[in-house]
């Protein structure tokens, strides 16, 4: 029979929509402003709690909602403009270590959350807050690296009574050593050989000059610049963590940027400064027993207290690299490779103290709040910067360390955790802010309504339009373009971890435009086929499938533009492409399926003498229903 | 088939290409010489927003600012009368790792001086700082991606149908982003980030349109027994016609709209597609169809491996 959906498809078109209704509904639920309280070492408990409810009574601040989730607390206050000072009050009644996050907490119900139901993630240019792209000079990485070899090749050349008439750093990545003939090289080379895997040799002669060339490998300058990264996305993402913002991102962009977005945050000098500074290692000796307490500083480390001599034996930036691997026996450790001097200095203090613990400090630039008086007297939040150091390795000394010695006893998660930090104290490259944007609160907020009313106010013009123009079947193509909306926000708050920005939303604009256009495509074969002479359920089945290629050809143009955009774009393009597709493949849905199972419900299986499509109508021919 | 209209589109293909040419040579010649007013996003540069308690006047705030040394700063409204934009140059005097710390500093001291020379309530709304790097990358990116999307299109369409369409199709594609981009530049438009989202929007709406018009053109091809192909693409045209007018109607709809109330931020996006949408409507009936004659094409070309019904296979 023409024009009869099978039961399974209708059941699908519900299907679809109950669940579009169901996953685009929490976005309607608005947030309440609140505050998360973290510990930087331990889970906050009931104790802490106790205290950050008593402060907020003691400040009158209305809260409710009190929980504590995560290993942290959250608490929920009734007005944004309390938050600020809900967040200094329990910065002053908790310790150092307790961070106070300004966030937003979902007030979604429960079981709505369970299944997976959400909101969309707004962009920074929706809700505020401090975006930075920043530059790692990975350059720098691979110069410090090549002069740690160049000082070492020296020193061994040296030791081992080799003269060289010239040694240079040709380029990052290019040393270059000269001798007066070739028996001096080829000793040389002996020499060297075994000491520079990571290093190409390569013979050569100039000017009567026997050449050593000794190059970086691509793999080598690769793993090199990775690490360097990695680095600094560790050490940003801790530092990041001190600055208090609910859901700071920190992401790798290309092969040497970085994007961190705070939203919330709204002060980005104190962000920059804490941003850009590099944390510091430092490796000390344990104090020797009845060592007078001035002469050490006392760290925790696995819950033990354990005093540190006050003397460095050696600063992070001799370390040349820092690797998690497995020993030959196949446990894991952590190999550290230091440049010549800082070889000697630590066999040096080690030689004479094998047995001893050897501590590795990090140290990191923070920043609190802390409350002060201003010329008038008054209170005023003050930024205050302060050094913190943290022990993260405690490990004895079992023999005189070389220039290379690893850290063992430790478990896959340790070594790798260990390997990360002491990178990220060591091997950070410095990094340029090349990109930084401040959007402030009002202006997302802003930017936000205007796109909502714009997408409102034009979806409504098209659905008049609509309406009058093609009437009964108006109505079919308004449902599925109001579906198309909901669909869209489904997916976005659901499947696919969409951020909505405000590019996004142009994408949603343009797709509220493009959308109608296959329901335009088929209402007016329609037309066209009913006044070639068909029968109206006869014209609304070559309607839809003369006009079904069509629409597929033309979507799918569209959508490779769109994932070319995708691919090759970063930000806003990104933005705008994502929504794009998404709105592709969602209106090929409403507009062809949807409206498809609502004609059908409507005029199928009962004859029909002519359709509500608008248009001036001829009378129609007699022809039979099954020609 | 009786179509609704009969205009003979392919008569007047002559005007039309006279037409097209004097705008494409227009467009070229003004982007030759007088080039496009980047925005922040491809320069560099510091960007300040601010909004005052009251309506302001741009030459009392640039003689302000120049008043207190910033010989160099561009005031421009945006939205209301009440907001302004302040450009700032990158200092060259700064090292490249401060000037983004320097940004932030400048965009408060430029709300201390402005308050304190005009005695007015002051708030900054936010400032953007983007280094020459990042943009042009951008640009490049940009423009990569635009021959990219094109080659893909073609090779697809050459697939679908047939190599002189994909000449055809990237030929109005080419028309529209040169006539968008001339009239940024002859009207000294900002061009920034958004537009050239725009730009690439422009080519997936005009591409729709095009494929929409070959579709038909294709099937009338291999339906009608008799006709020249000047004929049979006049037909075509005059069949999709009012789907055409509908739905530019419809996407005009939605972004007059979105130029009225969406704010200042959407409005260079806004803009380039409106233009974008008028001049591709024109091309997909014009510059496309207009190629397909220019390369004599045939019913052979069109008789193609597959069959008569096989668009019924693909029922939705």
């Amino acid at each position: 029979m023409l024009n009869k959906y099978p039961a399974w498809k209708n059941i699908l078109v519900v299907l679809v929509v109950m669940l579009g209704f169901l996953y685009s509904v929490p976005n309607l639920f608005p947030d309440d402003p609140a505050l998360q309280i973290s510990h930087e070492a331990n889970p906050v408990n009931e104790a802490d709690l106790a205290v950050i409810t008593t402060a907020l009574e003691a400040a009158q601040i209305d809260f409710f909602g009190e929980t504590l989730q995560d290993e942290s607390a959250l608490v929920r206050l009734t007005s944004l403009d309390d938050q600020l000072r809900a967040k200094s009050a329990i910065e002053e009644a908790l310790s150092d270590q307790h961070i106070v996050a300004l966030n937003l907490a979902p007030t979604t119900p429960e079981w709505m959350r369970s299944i997976g139901a959400g909101k969309m993630n707004l962009g920074l240019d929706l809700q505020g807050g401090v975006h930075f792209l920043m530059e790692v000079d990975l350059e720098a990485a691979l110069e410090r690296r090549m002069e740690d070899n160049l000082s070492n090749i020296r020193s061994i050349l040296r030791s081992a009574r080799i003269r060289s008439s010239g040694l240079t750093l040709v380029s990052n990545s290019h040393i270059e050593i000269q001798f007066a003939d070739e028996d001096t090289r080829s000793s040389a080379r002996s020499e060297l050989r075994d000491g520079f895997p990571e290093l190409l040799f390569q013979t050569r002669s100039d000017n009567g000059q026997a050449i050593l060339d000794l190059r970086l490998t691509e793999d080598t300058q690769l793993q090199i610049q990775r690490d360097t990264l990695q680095a600094n996305r560790t050490t940003l993402l801790s530092r990041v963590d001190s600055l208090g913002v609910a859901e700071p991102t920190v992401q790798q962009q290309g092969s040497d940027r970085i994007v961190v977005e705070l939203p919330g945050m709204q002060d980005p000098a104190q962000a920059i400064r804490i941003l850009q500074r590099i944390a510091t290692l430092e490796f000390h000796l344990e104090a020797q027993v009845g060592a007078s307490p001035l002469s050490y500083e006392t760290f925790e480390y696995e819950g033990r207290m354990i005093n540190v001599d006050n003397d460095v034996i050696l600063h992070g930036d001799r370390v040349s690299d820092v690797v998690a691997t497995l020993d030959e026996n196949g446990l894991p450790q952590v190999s550290i490779s230091l440049d010549a001097q800082g070889g000697q200095q630590i066999n040096r203090v080690t030689r004479n103290n094998v047995g001893r613990q050897m501590d590795i400090l990090l140290i990191e630039t923070k920043s609190r709040t802390v409350l002060a008086l201003d010329e008038n007297g008054e209170r005023v939040d003050e930024v205050e910067f302060y050094e913190e150091a943290r022990l993260i390795s405690h490990a004895t000394i079992q023999t005189a360390l070389p220039r290379q010695f690893r850290i063992t006893g430790l478990s896959q998660r340790e070594a790798n955790g260990l390997g990360e930090l002491i990178r990220s104290g060591s091997l950070a490259a410095p990094m340029t802010i090349v990109e930084q944007s401040v959007i402030g609160p009002s202006m997302g907020r802003e930017n936000l309504e205007q796109g909502f009313t714009a997408v409102t106010i034009a979806s409504i013009l098209i659905v008049i339009f609509m309406l009058f123009y093609y009437r009964l079947f108006g109505i079919a193509a308004n449902a599925a373009l109001i579906m198309n909306i909901l669909l869209i926000i489904a997916v976005m708050s659901t499947l696919i971890p969409a951020t909505l920005t405000l590019p996004g939303i142009f994408g949603i604009v343009l797709t509220v435009g493009m959308a109608v256009d296959a329901n335009v495509l088929i209402f007016t074969r329609i037309r066209e086929e009913l006044k070639g002479g068909m029968s109206p359920q006869q014209a609304i089945d070559a309607g839809y499938n003369r006009a079904f290629t069509t629409i597929l050809d033309a979507n799918l143009t569209t959508f490779l533009v769109a994932v070319v955009l995708f691919t090759i774009g970063t930000g806003p393009v990104k933005g705008f492409s994502v929504t794009l597709m998404i709105g592709i493949i969602t209106s090929m849905f409403t507009s062809i399926v949807g409206t498809r199972a609502l004609v059908n419900a409507f005029y199928g299986g009962r004859t029909v003498q002519s359709l509500s499509i608008g248009g001036k109508q001829t009378s129609q021919l007699k022809t039979s229903e099954a020609s | 088939m009786i179509a609704e209209y009969k205009i003979d589109f392919m008569g007047k293909r002559r005007i039309a290409a006279i037409f097209s040419g004097v705008l494409v040579v227009i467009s070229l010649g003004s982007l030759l010489f007088n080039s496009l007013q980047f925005g922040l996003d491809f320069t560099s540069g510091t960007s300040v927003r601010l909004t005052y308690a009251e309506a302001i006047v741009v030459p009392q705030v640039n003689e302000m600012l120049r008043d207190n040394g910033y010989e160099d700063a561009v005031v421009v409204t945006f939205g209301s009368d009440r907001d302004i934009r302040i450009l700032l140059p990158v200092d060259e005097e700064v090292a490249p790792g401060e000037q983004a710390a320097q940004a932030l500093v400048a965009g408060e001291k430029i709300v201390d001086v402005l308050r304190e020379a005009s005695g007015m309530e002051i708030q900054l709304l936010g400032s953007d700082y983007v280094s020459a790097k990042v943009g042009e990358e951008l640009a490049e990116q940009g423009g990569l991606g635009m021959l990219v999307a094109l080659g893909i299109i073609m090779i697809y369409i050459a697939v679908r149908f047939q190599f002189k369409f994909s000449v055809g199709a990237v030929a109005a594609l080419a028309h529209d982003v040169i006539i968008t981009l001339g009239v940024f530049s002859v009207f000294r438009l900002e061009f920034d980030l958004t537009v050239l989202a725009a730009l690439l929007a422009v080519i997936g709406y005009s591409l729709n349109d095009t494929i929409v018009v070959s579709d038909r053109i294709r099937e009338n091809f291999r339906r009608m027994r008799v006709g020249t192909p000047e004929e049979m693409i006049n037909t075509s045209l005059n069949q999709t016609l009012s789907r055409t007018l509908i739905t530019s109607l419809t996407t005009l709809l939605v972004l007059v709209t979105t130029l009225i109330v969406g704010g200042e931020s959407i409005r260079g996006f806004a803009l380039a597609l409106t233009i974008g949408v008028v001049i591709g409507t024109y091309s997909s009936i014009y510059i496309s169809s207009s190629t397909l004659l220019f390369m004599k094409v045939t019913r052979e070309d069109l008789m193609a491996p597959v069959k008569e019904g096989e668009e019924l296979d693909g029922m939705p």
